[in-house]
């Protein structure tokens, strides 16, 4: 079946369309109620967020638009520390959307959501003229302990800088898919809850984190730079790409350093917790290759907002973040 | 699943000979050196690696017109917009030229006012398109040096053989040897060229020998890792201490008596033509690639080229002979080059008159969201490479 402008309308055929695709596949006590708000318990510190989900293809080796709304919005909520509860989602589908995708990826955000420990607690689905394209917007709660504070802001003359994992493989997934080049690179969009738990649980005293999504490692870090009024240095040799989005990428004249990932973090963590921080993120889920690829320094203010590449051969490589418009939308 | 196969992005140590090098070229103290690459794809290898931050500041580094995107004319540009705001005409291009200032516009502020332009990763991507909408002519944005030119034949050659009547090019091609000798006639401040890898892979390195004896310049054939141009920058400095000791009976300063032989023995084991030699041997040859050449012919013919900045240029072009004009979308005559914003020194720095950051616009009305000129505008442009490093 096809949607059609009717599946928009607010009439019979949108509710069979929420019934037969969203209620089923989302089902829990809060969202069958099917009330005008969502009404949730909670305590604690709230976090919030939303986002929005725009990739094309809207199915890719790894993943699909479903599974990357879901971990987006929880490892945003989960970078502040939180406990992401609830997430909420808006679909915009374009006329032309096979019913048959769209289960399949609305199935994936279930699942999604069971991994990442999340309810799907309300929704929206509206139609709009076009040719088959799917659009989501989530926005996301999570409550957080009080003695749990991290932010940019944290960061400490000395800290390490701890990255869950190698560099570019959604950014090379989504490219590749694109221009029908066929590898077996695999996007990395996934959860990353069972790190940071692991880490809070493990009396970690963590700083910062930030999940190094669109713009890459070194835009992500640049930033950090800037807001912790810092100098961050990274040693080239510690920063994992595969050797497979290495070569794509070499291709193709990216940068990994610039290329986005669903799925990766970096944590900024007290030097005398470093090694302790590193085993538990390299034991939870989806964080066996992290590794510590630099520190901060607040020594030299002159050097303050820097991020400083130590080359291979032991050059020095100031870093910026991405320039232009770098590619077309992944995420 | 994640990809387990991961390696260390840079793993491999730097080898001994390597670090020998290094410690030469950190410690150089002779006469200043001048060294220009001519490809892009060096210049942001250079910069990736941070080379200069390793080697004395009297080996200086300078970037020349080695980026086909930032050599283009505005006339060009303008042409491209014309063409893509004709009704049912499509501009097919690679991303980087959207950016790129015209007289008036660039192509993406073109977009705006309804020109159609569809950006591509490979020209035989416009084929494909051509077939689907046949009611559309689609015209490829055909730039670059001697490295896209055979690609550029195959389209061609794929046009003729699949009788696609609704694609044709507009060629802004170039060829870097007459590049090199017009710099050289024209007061460039270089004692010697890093030769670019990719172009000499086509051309091969006895294409760079006429102009290298000429102005008595040596050349060095490239490689885009960085132990590859270090190697090559070592050979570059030793010729030019050898070339200036033999001139002036001078002592030479970056070979210490104990290295002198080893330090000739990296000279001598890659040595090619008398004034280039080839330090990517795994990929370039004397006489390159034959096959890449003979269908370059086969369309392309030799013309005069206006590079942005530095004006008309005799023989540094290729256009399609007259035989094929059917396919050309009007490339001929396109000289005219107009400066955006008259503070900008493009052709300066293409000229390594000047380091990007003299230009008074760098980095303050010229940035890469807003390039005032070429060199700003792609990623491996001079001045968007320093200004990304700085």
């Amino acid at each position: 079946m096809k949607i059609t402008l009717a599946h928009g309308s607010g009439g019979k055929a949108t509710g069979e369309l929420i019934d037969e695709i969203f209620a089923k596949a989302f089902d829990n006590e809060i969202l069958s109620q099917m009330e005008d708000s969502a009404v949730i318990a909670g305590s604690k510190k709230i976090a919030m967020t939303t986002d929005s989900f725009v990739v094309t293809p809207l199915e890719f080796p790894g993943g699909d638009i479903g599974r990357l709304c879901i971990c987006g919005t929880v490892n945003d909520l989960l970078m502040r520390g939180a406990e992401p509860k609830y997430i909420t989602c808006g679909f915009i589908l374009q006329e032309g959307v096979d019913t048959e995708q769209l289960k399949r990826i609305v199935k994936s955000m279930a699942e999604t959501a069971k991994e990442a420990g999340v309810q799907i607690v309300a929704g929206d689905t509206k139609v709009v003229e076009g040719t088959g394209g799917i659009f989501i917007n989530t926005a996301g709660v999570g409550f957080i302990d009080e003695n749990v504070d991290i932010s940019a802001k944290k960061s400490q003359d000395g800290d390490v800088i701890i990255v869950s994992g190698n560099l570019g493989d959604h950014h090379a997934t989504i490219l590749a898919s694109r221009m029908e080049i066929e590898n077996s690179i695999v996007s990395d969009n996934a959860p990353l809850n069972d790190i940071v738990h692991s880490l809070i649980a493990g009396g970690i005293d963590v700083h910062v984190l930030r999940d190094v999504t669109r713009g890459g490692l070194a835009t992500v870090l640049k930033e950090l730079a800037g807001s912790g009024k810092c100098t961050i240095e990274l040693d080239e040799t510690a920063i994992l790409v595969s050797s497979q989005v290495k070569d794509f990428a070499g291709l193709l004249g990216l940068d990994p350093l610039y290329m986005g990932n669903e799925g990766k973090l970096v944590a900024i963590i007290p030097e005398n917790q470093a090694n302790q921080a590193l085993e538990l993120i390299r034991q939870a889920e989806y964080g066996e290759d992290a590794a510590i690829i630099g520190c901060v320094k607040k020594s030299d203010m002159d050097e303050a907002g820097k991020l400083i590449l130590r080359t291979r051969i032991g050059g020095r490589r100031n870093l910026d973040i991405l320039q232009g418009e770098g590619l077309p939308r992944i995420c | 699943m994640q990809s387990r196969e991961v390696e260390q992005g840079t793993e491999q140590k730097v080898e001994q000979g390597i670090d020998r090098v290094i410690n030469q070229l950190k410690n150089y103290d002779g006469n200043l050196v001048t060294l220009m690459e001519v490809c892009g794809s060096h210049t942001a290898a250079i910069a990736k690696n941070g080379i200069p931050s390793i080697i004395s500041e009297k080996i200086r580094l300078v970037s020349g017109p080695g980026c086909p995107v930032c050599v283009t004319p505005t006339a060009y540009i303008d042409r491209l917009i014309e063409l893509a705001k004709k009704p049912d005409s499509c501009v097919v291009t690679f991303g980087d030229l959207l950016r790129v200032p015209g007289s008036r516009e660039s192509l993406n502020e073109a977009k705006l006012e309804g020109a159609k332009v569809h950006m591509v990763y490979s020209p035989m991507d416009t084929i494909k398109l051509a077939k689907e909408h046949p009611e559309i002519h689609y015209i490829f944005a055909a730039v670059g040096f001697e490295t896209t030119t055979p690609i550029y034949a195959l389209l061609i050659e794929q046009l003729l053989a699949q009788h696609v009547e609704n694609v044709q090019i507009l060629t802004a091609l170039k060829t870097m040897p007459e590049a090199i000798d017009w710099l050289m006639s024209h007061g460039a401040k270089v004692d010697g060229f890093l030769a670019p890898g990719h172009v000499c892979a086509v051309t091969g390195s006895d294409a760079f020998a006429p102009v290298a004896s000429r102005y008595q310049e040596p050349m060095a054939v490239a490689g885009f890792q960085a132990e590859e141009l270090l190697v090559a920058i070592y050979g570059l400095v030793y010729q030019v201490e050898k070339l200036r000791k033999d001139k002036l009976h001078t002592d030479m300063h970056i070979v210490k008596e104990q290295d002198a032989k080893r330090s000739a023995e990296i000279y001598d084991e890659n040595r090619g033509a008398e004034w280039v030699l080839n330090y990517y041997p795994s990929v370039v040859t004397s006489e390159g690639n034959l096959m890449a050449q003979e269908k370059v012919d086969t369309y392309f013919e030799k013309c005069d080229a206006t590079w942005r900045g530095m004006g008309n240029i005799p023989n540094s072009g290729k256009v399609l002979k007259p035989e094929y004009l059917r396919f050309d979308a009007g490339s001929r005559n396109l000289t005219e080059d107009h400066k955006k914003n008259q503070g900008c020194c493009c052709d300066q720095v293409l000229m390594g008159k000047i380091e990007p950051q003299n230009c008074p616009l760098f980095g303050k009305a010229c940035t890469p969201q807003n390039p005032q000129g070429a060199c700003m505008v792609s990623a491996e442009g001079s001045c968007a490479t320093r200004y990304s490093i700085s």
